[in-house]
């Protein structure tokens, strides 16, 4: 149930409207981090706030709102983000994929494919794909502004010189639309793919960092990598002991204190959905 | 002619550090830039190396298929290009000119990685061969800078900045700070690649002997103007100008 004492969504529209503008000239440019006036939320950084603003920003009252974090429903961050949603706007909520119109996530890209009457949030800690290479933050937009990303090849060629391969596993850079390097969030290069030529609008909101970008619906992402070093995604040895998909990203569950362990699905939503299938089916 | 400087000026607030320096180098040729600390050769070199835009004069350079370009002219993407493809800047300390947290092969092949290379393969390769030109082992290409001594990382210095085989490398100070005699070896070196090369250089020193054993010429230079010029030895054996004698005769024989 919406609280009254709130505004719809619990900006106020001038803000929502800054944060649209901020939006829109971010799908204008692929990849491109758009400087916006982050407000303070009334949770903490590193929980979402870029997020949340993003999403207060463009839902509206017909709106299906789904949120995960590391791919489950039932985490304390989606939780928490859910219900603030239902409080300060009072709008239908689902677990399922399918039903959702406005999906906000932390770590994750849900496995069932994404739709065009869908949109999806990211909550974006660190969005600039080049600051562990260059601290400058003046150098590093004018490196993006150039076009100078060699530096982001150096980092995959030590990887490989050190380990053997990429050692890169989240937040794998990407260039987008064949012109900005972009961080994908910290979801695992397994995700990777599912950004390239997606259907669904894509917006990432960075709270702390105050930055906002985008990829549009059937936009180009590769991720970047070498010719003879390509790019490659985790495999496991393992199936999902729940519902015995091999396609899905699983997590490791340790089950008892004696090494017991087992593979789960990340995605509780498309997990649940094949068993429920399997056991219709049986 | 490869490079003209003319009529290059630059002050600092009120002070006057470049005051009206014109010169020109020709491919191939090493043109060293003496005169003592404070008279303006480490400015004189940041501008023509595009590096410090000067308040007036211009710097033209002979690109490879686009004839002279004055270089303040171009737009910042082309003149970063230049930087990274046909000049080199090998930095007095090497610290400044390297990336200190990834390994020597990473270095080296930073340059061919901004200009698009994407094979592994043909990357380590083409530094493996770099170090080995520098006299360095290839063997230690995934060791840290941290690992090498000063002379060494000079010359990895020296590699990183000569992998995109550029035509004209600035050097500010490239043999200060090492002893004596890795000095003689760098020098030995330097003096074969520029040879070998054809690399047009110049170098910014305020050691005599440097210029003596690798320029073809020299400019002297005394409160942000050159006092005097011409071929190394001829200014070396028969200085004309009083401070250019001083400044031979103040040299040190063991």
């Amino acid at each position: 149930m919406k609280d009254g004492r709130y505004n719809f969504a619990y900006l106020d529209e001038r803000t929502k409207r800054m944060i649209r503008r901020a939006i829109l000239k971010a799908v204008a440019i692929p990849g491109y981090q758009v400087p916006f006036g982050s407000r303070e939320m009334p949770l903490p950084y590193g929980w979402g706030t870029g997020g949340i603003q993003v999403t207060a920003s463009v839902i509206g009252p017909s709106d299906v709102l789904k949120v995960i974090d590391q791919g489950a429903d039932d985490t304390v961050n989606a939780v928490s983000i859910r219900r603030f949603f239902q409080r300060t706007t009072g709008v239908a909520t689902t677990e399922r994929t399918a039903e959702a119109t406005l999906i906000q996530t932390r770590h994750r890209i849900p496995e069932r494919p994404l739709t065009e009457r869908q949109v999806i949030v990211y909550q974006v800690p660190v969005p600039e794909p080049l600051q562990r290479l260059e601290p400058r933050e003046v150098e590093t937009r004018r490196m993006h502004a150039l076009g100078e990303y060699g530096l982001l090849h150096v980092k995959l060629y030590e990887d490989i010189a050190r380990y053997g391969h990429i050692a890169t596993t989240y937040d794998y850079p990407v260039l987008v639309n064949g012109r900005h390097v972009m961080a994908p969030s910290p979801i695992p290069k397994f995700d990777n793919p599912k950004l390239h030529m997606s259907p669904a609008l894509q917006l990432f909101g960075a709270g702390r960092e105050k930055r906002i970008y985008a990829v549009p619906p059937y936009t180009r992402v590769e991720s970047l990598a070498f010719e003879d070093f390509p790019f490659e995604v985790q495999r496991w040895d393992a199936a999902c002991a729940l519902c015995g998909s091999r396609e899905s990203f699983l997590d490791e569950v340790v089950t008892d204190d004696r090494g017991g362990r087992m593979f789960v699905c990340s995605d509780t939503d498309y997990c649940g959905e094949r068993q429920s299938g399997r056991a219709e089916a049986a | 002619m490869i490079l003209q400087a003319s009529h290059i000026e630059k002050s600092f607030g009120h002070r006057a550090a470049v005051a009206g320096v014109s010169f020109e180098i020709h491919e191939g040729e090493v043109l060293a830039v003496v005169g003592e600390s404070g008279s303006g050769k480490s400015t004189l070199l940041n501008c023509v190396s595009g590096r410090l835009r000067p308040d007036a004069g211009t710097v033209s350079f002979r690109t490879r298929h686009e004839g002279v370009k004055d270089i303040f002219a171009l737009g910042e993407a082309e003149r970063r290009l230049l930087a990274r493809t046909d000049w080199g800047f090998v930095h007095q300390s090497p610290e400044q000119g390297l990336r200190m947290e990834v390994s020597a092969g990473a270095n080296v092949g930073e340059r061919l990685m901004a200009l698009g290379e994407r094979h592994y393969g043909r990357i380590r390769a083409c530094a493996s061969d770099w170090l080995s030109r520098v006299e360095m082992d290839p063997a230690r290409m995934d060791e840290s800078p941290r690992a090498f001594s000063g002379g060494m990382r000079q010359r990895l210095q020296i590699a990183r900045n000569l992998v995109t085989r550029p035509r004209l490398v600035f050097m500010d100070e490239p043999t200060s700070g090492l002893d004596v005699s890795v000095q003689a070896k760098l020098l030995d070196l330097l003096r074969s690649l520029t040879r070998e090369l054809g690399l047009a250089a110049i170098i910014v020193t305020h050691d005599l002997a440097v210029a003596r054993l690798l320029a073809h010429r020299m400019l002297v230079m005394k409160e942000g103007r050159v006092v005097e010029q011409g071929l190394t030895d001829q200014v070396l054996d028969d200085p004309q100008h009083p401070y250019t004698q001083l400044l031979v005769s103040s040299v040190l024989q063991p």
